[in-house]
């Protein structure tokens, strides 16, 4: 991200590709439940996990493409296809709801076990249909797994005027960011949920990340850039992540508990890390991780067009579908642990097979796209921003 | 590449298989069942009193229905269990049930509770309603606080046990958070956490209980809740720093 972000653009920063997609094939492999290959995810290796990363480049293509249609269009036109695109995750969400309605009534119906009679209680929301559909519909009501598309909906609502004032006063607008971050946390603001408590992700807090992605798309990762070549950067960022590494290792590793007692004062500084509020050492591990990331995958990386890293950055450029497609393929696959085996090979066998189908329906989108696109005479001048918008 | 991917598969279909074949017993490795956090109540009233009184405070998973599951149900075994394991001490279980309610609501009628029963030590198990409802986990949070403290000033000794281990509700039901949470507030008041979802978990792993079988009876449930208790009577008699046969 240290080469300028021109907007004349020379094409797509494929790392964001890279990454989103990543980062997708993570989000799948975490939301599988007792599946061993959410080992090899960032999540267990530090404080922050993929779902930093795909906020944080989706506000960047967000201001990226839409930032250049304000450009040439205007705030309203822009800001219309904002909304819409908001309409569309929304709509993607509320299928999602649907499969998860399916899934929950046939186990909630036809499992018998009395040792988890408790958990069948998950049905107890049905019992007020009228409640909870309507509360489902107005996203206050949110399955498990299922928070990221609503944070994504109020972020893209909130864009429009953001990205005016991005445009203008870019640090205003990013410092207004972190003051709403302070503030959300200062005075406990978040959006209700049903039937009782908050959001999963705070929109308040995660709108930071959101537009710290968009701010480095206009500008701000050029001006960042000095400061993260520098070798003190990429020092701290390296003993921070070392760190993240060493907190997360106590998670898991009993005996290495027990080898490394924290002091008191850094547990009580640590813990609870607020995940909900996009905790501060979240989000740091996130910078630091970027940073690190940034020195070392320069823009003109030459793996990037490679076809090994092809299917990653496949995924990322179609980061809708395949995030949703992912969400189902975990509640698919986690299906079909249950009713066919739990093994570990069937766990690895689901994750790979997960990971080949949303490769297989990133290549057909493209497929679609170039279809699409071959039909009218002149290419628009805006296919490209569609891609990417498409993708923002 | 493609060869040692094969061999890492084979690997691990092997040692799964290895596992399974052995068929463990429902053994709970050390770091899942004991920590540093001691029941100096319960080591007291053994000591002095030899008498034990225990209090389980929970929801529906701590019962299992039908006219065996009072007695085959973890409460009614751990008072056998921990019986049998103390010998000359009169040890005591109740158990108060309350389906259906969150933390917040038991935590209000733990000062009752130490009145009535007087026990040395509560059992406090919870959590579930909690995920289900999607409470709040800072709610949730301020409710075990409150309940933790209430017991711990009305004179018991405290042990959080969180939820089951539940394979087929896992991607509906997100127990994580609030395990998190429960984690957190016994170290906050110092007091022994029984991870049964840990526990639970780590069973199912090695091919101790199929979790994921389902049908109508309750052989599988019983056995479960048999071990749980023994793992219970485990960590009471660690963390009261008792010794078995006393």
């Amino acid at each position: 991200m240290h080469s300028p972000v021109v907007t004349t653009t020379t094409g797509r920063d494929l790392r964001l590709d890279l990454f989103r997609g990543l980062a997708l094939w993570l989000i799948f492999l975490d939301h599988i439940p007792s599946n061993v290959v959410s080992w090899i995810t960032i999540r267990n290796y530090g404080f922050s996990d993929a779902t930093e990363i795909f906020i944080f480049i989706s506000g960047y293509t967000a201001a990226f493409v839409y930032g250049r249609a304000m450009n040439e269009r205007g705030f309203v036109v822009s800001g219309a296809r904002i909304l819409k695109r908001a309409w569309q995750i929304y709509v993607a969400h509320i299928f999602l709801f649907a499969i998860y309605m399916a899934e929950i009534s046939y186990v909630a119906t036809s499992f018998e076990n009395p040792l988890y009679a408790e958990e069948m209680n998950i049905l107890d929301f049905l019992k007020q249909p009228d409640q909870t559909i309507v509360q489902a519909l107005l996203l206050k009501f949110k399955p498990a797994n299922m928070d990221v598309l609503p944070l994504y909906i109020v972020l893209l609502i909130l864009f429009p005027p953001i990205l005016w004032l991005l445009q203008r006063a870019p640090t205003l607008a990013l410092a207004a960011s972190a003051a709403t971050y302070v503030l959300a946390w200062w005075f406990n603001v978040n959006l209700p949920a049903y039937p009782s408590g908050v959001w999963y992700f705070n929109p308040f807090a995660w709108q930071l990340l959101f537009v710290f992605g968009a701010w480095c798309a206009l500008g701000g990762a050029a001006r960042l850039g000095p400061a993260l070549r520098s070798r003190v950067t990429t020092a701290v960022a390296l003993a921070y992540i070392a760190f993240g590494i060493v907190i997360a290792l106590t998670w898991y590793l009993p005996g290495f508990s027990r080898l490394v007692h924290l002091p008191v004062w850094l547990d009580d500084l640590i813990y609870p890390i607020d995940k909900t509020n996009l905790d501060v050492l979240r989000f740091a591990h996130f910078l630091a991780l970027a940073a690190v990331t940034v020195r070392f995958v320069p823009r003109t990386w030459p793996l990037l067009n490679s076809w090994a890293l092809y299917p990653a950055i496949l995924c990322g450029q179609h980061s809708l579908e395949v995030f949703c497609l992912g969400v189902f393929l975990a509640f698919a696959g986690h299906f079909a642990m249950v009713e066919v085996s739990g093994a570990i090979w069937m766990q690895i066998l689901i994750s790979v097979l997960g990971i080949i189908v949303m490769i297989g329906t990133a290549a057909l989108l493209m497929w679609y796209k170039a279809v699409e696109g071959r039909g009218s005479t002149t290419r628009p001048k805006s296919a490209d921003a569609d891609l990417a918008g498409g993708e923002a | 590449m493609r060869v040692l991917f094969a061999a890492a598969l084979a690997a691990l279909v092997f040692a799964d298989s290895a596992s399974a074949a052995e068929r463990p017993r429902c053994g709970v490795p050390d770091y899942l069942l004991f920590g540093d956090s001691q029941l100096k109540r319960v080591f007291g009233a053994v000591v002095a009193e030899k008498r034990l009184r225990i209090a389980v405070v929970g929801t529906g998973s701590s019962a299992l229905a039908g006219p065996d599951g009072p007695p085959s149900a973890y409460p009614a075994r751990l008072e056998a269990v921990l019986g049998q394991r103390l010998s000359g001490v009169a040890v005591k279980v109740v158990t108060l049930l309350r389906t259906r309610l969150n933390a917040e609501d038991l935590a209000k009628g733990m000062d009752k509770l130490v009145v009535d029963e007087k026990p040395n030590l509560v059992i406090w198990q919870t959590g579930t309603i909690d995920a289900i409802r999607r409470v709040d986990p800072d709610t949730f949070k301020l409710a075990l606080e409150e309940g933790v403290d209430r017991l711990h000033k009305g004179g018991a000794d405290v042990i959080l046990m969180n939820m089951q281990f539940s394979p087929r509700t896992e991607t509906m039901i997100a127990v994580g958070p609030y395990a998190d949470v429960m984690r957190v507030v016994a170290q906050h008041y110092d007091t022994p956490l029984f991870d049964r979802l840990g526990i639970m978990r780590h069973w199912s792993e090695t091919g101790a209980f199929d979790l994921y079988a389902a049908g109508k009876d309750n052989v599988l449930a019983q056995r479960v809740h048999d071990c749980i208790a023994r793992a219970i009577a485990a960590l009471v008699i660690n963390a009261g720093r008792l010794q078995a046969g006393q």
